[in-house]
């Protein structure tokens, strides 16, 4: 499957690198997400808790990113082998480009493919499910990255906000998707996750 | 004397129902052995891939893990691979590119089901969960899901010895006189079509289990087959080289096959090569998704058509080019389904002179192909049907009409077609009439300005088929490249109380052999249905026999217990006139009596069984004790069974949802021992046409995964799908076997498609819709709806 799409955030585009970079935002970010760990500059490992119909279940994930050309683009790929259930893998490319100081369009293309048994019971579910993982985490990230207080004033540090400080925000309130999408930081592990959950499901 | 009500054409109940729906089925998966383990194969999740490496290891350390094999294990073995059973050559002579068949890969997966390891465990859990620590590395290859894909210059290569991943490219016909044909004709019709690949889903799923006796080195085969005779052949000569006298197949009760489970698979080699190796029983059995991606698929045609008219609507000739899918690797009989059994098949019930078709068969990396009830002729029936619809459309003839002034004429028979066959005997008026009446086509017109009434758009649709039963014989189809005898066995043991036992070389798996079979044998022996006995699927016991496939049980079966059953009232005459005092040849033989002719002088059935087995008052010098006669029956050609099929539907146009209304079938079977069963048969298999023409498709993506691989994805007919079917015989006899029968297994699957389609077609021409695939979903007619709308408002 090929999914692309663009989205406006109104934060500076150093301010959404670093937050697509940042593993605490992507944690508040993802949803079900427990832990984000950043193995080194190039790799995360996430352990999610994804719903997929009636059946939940908990997933390590590991995505890599590569090509990166900071604050501009990067690509991203993941990658799950399920053994007897078969195995998906996905990639985006990630392109941030600055419309006005905080105001980023993000652009993507990301391709998925699912094998084995997973595509053969599986390979519609993970279509709709990480479509709408994805847009719960869109919503989340804009209302996090959106800088409320002082926009312009991107610190060096991480734009690591407490959730607290996120939670009194209005959510969606800056966010204004030009139609709906995805952002491939997240709808990669999230593919992944859901991957990991329907691996569990038909190997049952 | 009245008929009897337990022999030739008397519907008695099936005598094996009583063990089915009380649960008390013995089927493979019941059957357990002292120790047995279980196999869990792993597949490969890619179409195409090297098999770089592949790290057991862990697997066979894990818990309950006996052993775990690769294909690297059965090549030390020596394990041969699964044979073709039929050649097929390209148009130059040479023979048909058959690449290796290893029961486990070796170096390259070809298809998304691929075996790829086996693990033998204590549980089938521990089985499942070792086959998760196999560590395989495949390096993926370009991949070719469809027919398409498979023959574009420059497509990836599936084997390298098939250039073009071309298996074959056959001809069959007088291509010249075709040619001729077409310069001269009035109009040509022409039709471009696709018959959907289908997945059988028998209801049972395939199971196979290994048994090795260390004391007597014995195999055993318990496997969910139509012919376990065929199975031992093959598996025991060209793969595991196991001689038959130590290999017993036995196929117990199976729960359907539909063509499926002709063929020897891999799972029956690899159960029986691990349980010889770990000197215990290993079964093995088929979940549901593992039927979708292993199981032999179905049909899978492109075809082009022509057909060449004069100005009365009379066929000239007929010109086809079809593309067979034949899967990555060659099933057993996969080869000859789309040529000798298709494109013999093309001159239908017509009179047709001239008939030329060539046949491009090419290698994919999906699930093989092979026979699916019908075999090939569906495949015929589908594009002849639709095409004569078209032909009627571009003469402004009348469909019924112009099959009429086409039909080959009663006085005709033998006929002689252009395609090899030659039609014993047929009346193909009377089943067309006779459907006409029944599905009251004359009043149609009215039905359909009512529905219009109502918004809805009704069609009504006829195909008059023709298909070829019991293929045959031997050499003829040895000359046209069968490997295999196609004769059927049967012995009559008849013990000493009169009680008979029925041993067959066929398989039931559905059809109702315990019931049939034994009709034959009360009505030729006059002896009650209850005092026969049929056995069959186990070599231990049964005589070498084919099995059951093509609609063959009766006519060539059956057949073979009647010349059995002849041997046993010829032997049973010469001890009779023994204890009668009487000439041999003053004998008469009936309704289970032996008598002496004008005479009141007989002995009853059980009195002659008696006197064989204590032969104390008995011609010793000149007759062996005993009554047990086996015959073998090679028939002198196919049979030939054809009919009428009417589909009668109405579909929504806001919605392209089609319903059959009414279904109504005429079929020429010959003499029909069972109209019950007959009628169960024919509603099967009308069930399954329906299915291919409205619900059913299988889909591959373009990577090569299946996505069609379970029961939400790939949609069985079911009973609210299905109308109300009428089933009606119009007999006419066989004539070259002494039952007079023909055989009804197939011709529902055969004859329904093309009618139910060009009922649809009929629906939607007055919007201006010529064509519809299969399977006609809501979707698709809807699009067609929405197209000929669309085309109608531009014009």
């Amino acid at each position: 499957m090929d999914m692309t799409g663009e989205y406006r955030i109104p934060a500076a585009r150093e301010t959404v690198w670093r937050a697509l970079n940042d593993p605490e935002i992507l944690k508040q970010c993802i949803p079900g997400c427990e832990t984000v760990e950043k193995v080194s500059d190039t790799e995360f490992t996430a352990r999610v808790a994804v719903a997929v119909g009636p059946v939940k279940a908990k997933f390590n994930g590991r995505v890599t990113l590569t090509d990166l050309q900071p604050p501009e683009s990067y690509t991203i790929s993941g990658e799950g082998q399920g053994g007897v259930a078969g195995f998906g893998k996905g990639s985006a490319n990630v392109r941030l480009e600055a419309e006005a100081p905080i105001m980023t369009v993000l652009r993507y293309t990301a391709q998925a493919t699912v094998g084995g048994k997973l595509a053969q019971i599986g390979a519609r579910l993970v279509d709709a499910t990480a479509r709408k993982l994805a847009d719960e985490f869109f919503s989340r990230f804009a209302s996090v990255v959106a800088a409320p207080a002082e926009p312009g004033a991107a610190a060096p540090e991480p734009v690591a906000t407490p959730a607290e400080t996120v939670s009194t925000e209005t959510p969606t309130a800056a966010a204004a998707p030009a139609r709906p999408a995805l952002a491939p930081v997240v709808w990669i592990p999230l593919l992944i996750a859901v991957i990991g959950i329907l691996l569990w499901l038909v190997t049952r | 004397m009245a008929p009897r009500d337990d022999g030739i054409g008397a519907s008695v109940r099936r005598k094996e129902d009583f063990r089915f729906l009380t649960g008390r089925g013995m089927y493979t998966d019941d059957i357990n052995r002292p120790g047995q383990l279980s196999a869990y194969i792993l597949r490969s999740p890619y179409p195409h891939a090297e098999l770089v490496r592949i790290d057991t290891s862990k697997a066979a350390q894990a818990k309950g893990v006996v052993a775990v094999f690769t294909g690297a294990d059965m090549a030390k073995d020596n394990v041969g691979g699964l044979p073709c059973g039929w050649l097929i050559k390209f148009k130059d002579g040479s023979p048909m590119k058959e690449p290796p068949h290893p029961p486990l890969a070796q170096g390259r997966v070809r298809y998304v089901g691929d075996q790829v390891a086996v693990v033998i465990a204590e549980t089938r859990e521990a089985a499942r969960d070792a086959a998760e620590l196999i560590d395989v590395e495949y390096k993926p290859l370009p991949a070719i899901a469809t027919i398409d894909d498979a023959i574009k210059p420059g497509a990836a290569q599936i084997w390298d010895i098939a250039p073009g991943n071309t298996c074959y490219d056959w001809e069959l016909g007088d291509k010249g006189a075709v040619d001729t044909a077409f310069k001269k004709a009035h109009k040509v019709a022409k039709i471009e079509l696709v018959n959907n690949r289908l997945i059988p889903n028998a209801m049972e799923p395939r199971a196979a289990l290994g048994d090795f006796d260390p004391a007597s080195g014995d195999y055993t085969l318990y496997t969910t087959s139509q012919n376990p005779h065929v199975i031992r052949l093959l598996m025991g000569a060209f793969v595991l080289h196991i001689p038959e006298s130590k290999l017993r197949v036995f196929a117990p009760d199976v729960g359907g096959g539909f063509g499926s489970k002709i063929y020897h698979y891999a799972e029956e080699a690899i159960v029986t090569w691990a349980a010889g190796k770990v000197k215990r029983p290993v079964k093995w059995t088929a979940d549901r998704s593992e039927s979708f991606m292993s199981d032999a698929h179905g049909r899978d045609h492109v075809t082009r058509a022509e057909l060449a008219l004069d100005k009365d609507g009379k066929f000239l000739a007929l010109r086809v080019s079809t593309l067979a899918n034949l899967g990555a690797y060659l099933s057993t009989f996969s080869t000859c389904i789309p040529t000798y059994l298709y494109a013999t098949l093309l001159a239908g019930v017509y009179t047709t002179p001239a008939i030329y078709c060539e046949v491009r068969a090419v290698f994919t990396n999906t699930v093989p192909v092979d026979a699916y009830r019908g075999a090939g002729r569906p495949e015929a029936t589908y594009l002849l049907e639709r095409l004569v619809d078209v032909a009627a459309r571009e003469t402004n003839m009348d469909r019924v009409e112009i099959r009429r002034r086409n039909f080959i004429p009663n006085d005709a028979f033998p006929y002689q077609t252009p395609v090899a066959l030659q039609y014993d005997s047929g009346n193909y008026h009377a089943t067309l009439d006779q459907a006409l009446k029944a599905a009251d086509w004359a009043g149609f017109e009215k039905r359909r300005a009512e529905a219009k009434a109502r918004g809805k758009l009704r069609g009504i649709g006829v195909s008059t088929y023709i298909e070829a039963c019991g293929i045959a014989p031997s050499n003829i189809a040895g000359a046209l490249g069968a490997r295999a005898g196609l004769f059927e066995t049967a012995e009559v043991r008849v013990h000493p109380t009169g009680t008979v036992t029925v041993f067959t070389g066929c398989h039931s798996h559905g059809q109702g052999h315990e019931t049939t079979y034994a009709q034959l044998v009360a009505e030729g022996l006059g002896i009650p249905i209850e005092n026969v006995e049929v056995v069959h699927g186990d070599t231990a016991k049964i005589p070498f026999g084919m099995g059951t496939y093509g609609s063959r049980s009766l006519a060539v079966g059956g057949t073979a217990i009647v010349k059995a059953m002849d041997k046993v009232i010829k032997k049973g005459k010469k001890i009779a006139a023994h204890l009668l005092e009487a000439a041999e040849a003053d004998i008469e033989f009936k309704d289970g009596k032996f008598a002496v002719a004008g005479t009141d002088k007989s002995k009853a059935f059980g009195e002659i069984s008696l006197a064989a087995y204590v032969p104390h008052n008995y011609p010793l010098e000149e007759l062996e004790p005993g009554l047990d006669e086996t015959a073998f029956y090679d028939p002198k050609n196919f049979t030939f069974p054809a009919g009428c099929h009417i589909a009668e539907v109405e579909v929504d146009p806001d919605t392209g949802v089609t319903q059959l209304v009414k279904f109504t079938a005429v079929d020429d079977v010959g003499r029909v021992i069972n109209p019950m069963i007959v009628e169960g048969q024919v509603h099967g298999g009308v069930a399954q046409g329906i299915g291919q023409a409205l619900l059913e498709r299988c889909v591959y993506d373009s990577n090569g995964q299946l996505l069609s691989g379970s029961m939400m994805d790939y949609t069985m007919p079911r009973a609210d799908d299905l109308p109300p079917i009428s089933v009606a015989t119009h007999t006419t006899l066989c004539t070259h076997n002494p039952l007079g029968v023909k055989g009804c297994g197939e011709v529902g699957s055969i004859g329904s498609p093309p009618a139910v389609i060009n009922a649809i077609v009929d629906a939607l021409s007055p919007l201006g819709v010529r064509d519809i695939s299969m399977p006609a979903t809501p979707q698709r007619v809807w699009q067609a709806i929405q197209g000929a709308q669309t085309r109608q408002a531009a014009e």
